[in-house]
C-alpha cells in the first residue's frame, strides 16, 4: 500500500516538472504586466514586487486605442465564428451523410496550406473591389481559419450520432431539411459547443492576417499588441500587460472548456491523419 | 435529376461497402465501431429500397461556395501570378517560369529552406519525445492530475504573439529571467535569439513550449484505447516496465504517434507568429524561414510574381513531406493488418 502511495507521489512530482515551463512562464508573465520600470530593470530579478504597477494596465487602455482594438477583435472573431457556424455546421452533417470522404481532404489541404499564401491574391482582391479600410477583408479571410474547423469537427460529430432517429422521421415525411433541424441539430449541440470554441480561440490568436490586411484603425488585438512592441519604448510593464489582456480571454475560455477542447482537438487530430 | 439519382446513390452504395471493409480492418481494437459501421450499411441498403434516401447535397453547398472563393480561387490566383513579373504599383507582364528559375538560383531562398528544414525537424523532434512522456505520465492516476493536465494544455491555447512577445523578455541577455535562472546553476549568459548561432534553437523552444500539449493530447487519446490484459500477462510473465513500454505500448500506440508526427510536422513547417514577433527573420537573415521570407518579399518588397512563386513551391514542399509521412503511416498500417 505504502509503495502505491510512494508511486503517486512520484508521479505527481513528474507532472510538476512537465508543467513547470507552463507555470513559470504564466507567473513571470503576470509578474512583469504587474511591475514598475525600475523592477522590471533589477538584477537578479524580482518575482514579487513590493508595490503593484497597477497603473500598467490603465496605461494599456488609454495609450493605445485598446478598447477599438478590442472591438475590432470581437467583431472579427465574432462575425468569422457565426459565418462558420451557418455553414459549416450544414456542410458537416451533409458530409459525413454523403460519406464524402474525398471532400475531407479538401479540408486536409487547407490545413497545410500555409496563411501567407491566400494572402496575396485575396489581398489584391480586396483592394480592387475596395473594402480594404474595413473590417470585412478579416473578416472573409478569418473564413479560412474557422470554416475548416467547424467543418471537420462537425464531420465527426454527425459521424458518431445515430441514423435511426433520422430515418424514422424521414419515413415518416419529413423533409431532410427539417430532419437536419428537428432531430439531428439538436443531438449535435456538444458539437457546436467544441466548435464554437475551437473556432473563436483559434480566429482571435490569428497574427498573419491582420498584420497584412489591418490598417491603424482596423487592427486586432494581437496586430496592436506587435506593433506596441515595434514602434513604442520599450517599456516591459505595459507590454506584458498588453499581452495578457490579448490573450486572458483565451485561457479563461481554455479553463471552463478544457473537457470540450481536448474532445475537439483530439478528436479532429485523429481524423486528421 | 431523378434520372441521375439512382446512379449515384449505387455509387454511395459501392462507397459504403468500401468504407465497410476498411473499417473492420482497422478496428481490431475497437469492436463497436464496426458493429455500428455495419448498421448503417444495412440501413441505408434499406432506405434505398424503400427510394426515399434524402438529398443532402443543399447542405454542403453553401459550404462549397465559400470554400471555393477563400481556398480554390486564391490557389488558382496564385498559380497565375507566379508566371508573372509583377511588383505591386508597376505594370504586370508575363514571365513564363522566369520566377521559378530566379528562385532556383536566388541562395537567400536555400538558405531559407535550409532554416526552415532544421527549424522544423527540431520542432518536431522535441515536441514528440517530450509530449510522449507527458501523455505516459498523465495516462496514470496521481492527486490534481486534472488541475496540472489543465495548465499543461493552456501554452497552446495562450495568442502566440502574446506567448513570443513575453518570451522575448525572458530572453533578454541582460535584463532577461532566462540568463538569471542559468546563473544559478553557473551557465553562462547566452544571447538567445540575438545571436545567429543560437536563434533557431531558441525559437524551437519557444515552439516547443507551445505545442508539446497537442501531441500529449493525440498520445494520451491513443493510450486511452489501449487494452489492460496483455499488460497484465505481461507482468506475470515478468517483463520490466521498460520491455512493456517498447514491446507493448509502443506498437499500440503507433497509429497515434504518427498522426502526432504528421500535424506536427505540417504546424512547424508553416510556423510563423513566433519567429516573425521575436525576430523577423533575424538577427540577418539567420532564422528567415521559407515563410518568412515569402512575407517579406510579397508584404515588404511587393514583389507579388516571385512571391507567388515562392508560395507554390513552399506548398509543395509541406504536401511533399505530409505525403512522405502518410506513404509511412500506410505502410505500418499494414504491416499491423498482416501482423494480426
Amino acid at each position: 500500500m505504502s509503495s502505491r502511495l510512494l508511486n503517486q507521489i512520484g508521479l505527481f512530482f513528474a507532472a510538476l516538472v512537465i508543467v513547470s515551463p507552463a507555470i513559470l512562464f504564466f507567473l513571470w508573465m503576470i509578474s512583469l504586466s504587474l511591475k514598475f520600470e525600475i523592477d522590471n530593470g533589477a538584477y537578479p530579478p524580482i518575482l514579487i514586487p513590493e508595490r503593484f504597477a497597477w497603473s500598467n494596465y490603465v496605461k494599456v487602455f488609454e495609450e493605445n486605442n485598446f478598447l477599438l482594438y478590442l472591438w475590432n477583435s470581437v467583431l472579427v472573431t465574432g462575425t468569422a465564428t457565426v459565418l462558420a457556424l451557418l455553414i459549416g455546421v450544414p456542410a458537416g452533417y451533409g458530409i459525413a451523410r454523403l460519406k464524402a470522404e474525398k471532400s475531407a481532404v479538401v479540408i486536409m489541404i487547407a490545413r497545410m496550406t500555409p496563411g501567407l499564401s491566400y494572402l496575396i491574391p485575396l489581398f489584391l482582391l480586396f483592394q480592387w473591389i475596395g473594402i480594404l479600410g474595413t473590417l470585412w477583408p478579416q473578416i472573409i479571410i478569418h473564413l479560412v481559419v474557422t470554416v475548416p474547423i467547424v467543418v471537420w469537427v462537425m464531420i465527426g460529430y454527425f459521424e458518431t450520432t445515430p441514423m435511426e432517429l433520422e430515418e424514422a422521421a424521414n419515413i415518416d415525411g419529413a423533409s431532410s431539411w427539417q430532419v437536419f433541424r428537428l432531430v439531428a441539430l439538436p443531438i449535435a449541440r456538444p458539437g457546436i459547443v467544441v466548435a464554437f470554441i475551437l473556432s473563436v480561440i483559434f480566429s482571435w490568436n490569428n497574427f498573419v492576417f491582420g498584420v497584412v490586411l489591418a490598417s491603424r484603425e482596423t487592427r486586432t488585438l494581437p496586430v496592436a499588441v506587435y506593433n506596441m512592441l515595434s514602434y513604442e519604448q520599450v517599456s516591459w510593464g505595459p507590454l506584458a500587460a498588453a499581452a495578457l489582456v490579448v490573450t486572458l480571454p483565451v485561457l479563461v475560455l481554455t479553463m471552463f472548456a478544457q473537457k470540450q477542447i481536448v474532445a475537439g482537438l483530439t478528436a479532429g487530430a485523429v481524423k486528421g491523419g | 435529376m431523378s434520372a441521375i439519382a439512382p446512379e449515384r446513390t449505387g455509387v454511395t452504395g459501392d462507397r459504403t461497402e468500401v468504407t465497410t471493409g476498411r473499417t473492420e480492418v482497422t478496428t481490431d481494437r475497437t469492436g463497436v465501431t464496426a458493429d455500428r459501421t455495419e448498421v448503417t450499411t444495412q440501413a441505408s441498403e434499406e432506405s434505398q429500397s424503400v427510394r426515399l434516401a434524402p438529398n443532402y447535397w443543399p447542405f454542403v453547398v453553401p459550404a462549397l461556395v465559400v470554400v471555393s472563393a477563400v481556398i480554390v480561387f486564391p490557389w488558382a490566383f496564385t498559380l497565375w501570378m507566379s508566371v508573372n513579373r509583377w511588383t505591386l504599383g508597376q505594370s504586370r507582364s508575363f514571365a513564363g517560369m522566369e520566377n521559378y528559375l530566379r528562385l532556383a538560383s536566388d541562395p537567400r531562398f536555400w538558405e531559407s529552406l535550409v532554416h526552415t528544414l532544421t527549424y522544423t525537424s527540431l520542432s518536431v523532434a522535441a515536441p514528440m519525445f517530450l509530449g510522449t512522456v507527458a501523455a505516459l505520465i498523465f495516462d496514470a492516476r496521481f492527486p490534481l492530475r486534472g488541475l496540472l493536465r489543465g495548465v499543461f494544455v493552456m501554452p497552446m491555447m495562450a495568442t502566440p504573439v502574446a506567448v513570443a512577445l513575453v518570451w522575448t523578455m525572458m530572453f533578454h541577455p541582460q535584463l532577461g529571467v532566462l540568463n538569471y535562472l542559468l546563473s544559478l546553476v553557473g551557465i553562462p549568459a547566452q544571447e538567445w535569439i540575438f545571436n545567429a548561432n543560437t536563434v533557431i534553437p531558441s525559437l524551437v523552444a519557444v515552439e516547443t513550449w507551445q505545442w508539446t500539449p497537442l501531441v500529449m493530447l493525440i498520445v494520451l487519446g491513443g493510450l486511452a484505447s489501449v487494452p489492460r490484459e496483455p499488460f497484465e500477462s505481461a507482468e506475470i510473465d515478468g517483463a520490466n516496465a521498460w520491455q512493456q513500454f517498447r514491446y507493448l505500448t509502443l506498437p499500440m500506440i503507433a497509429p497515434f504517434l504518427m498522426i502526432a508526427l504528421i500535424i506536427r510536422t505540417i504546424d512547424a513547417l508553416k510556423s510563423f507568429d513566433i519567429i516573425y514577433a521575436m525576430t523577423q527573420g533575424g538577427p540577418g537573415t539567420a532564422s528567415e524561414t521559407i515563410n518568412i521570407y515569402l512575407y517579406n518579399t510579397a508584404f515588404s518588397y511587393y514583389d507579388i510574381g516571385y512571391g507567388s512563386a515562392m508560395a507554390v513551391v513552399f506548398f509543395i514542399v509541406i504536401v511533399a513531406l505530409s505525403f512522405i509521412l502518410l506513404m509511412l503511416r500506410q505502410r505500418s498500417q499494414w504491416n499491423d493488418a498482416e501482423g494480426k
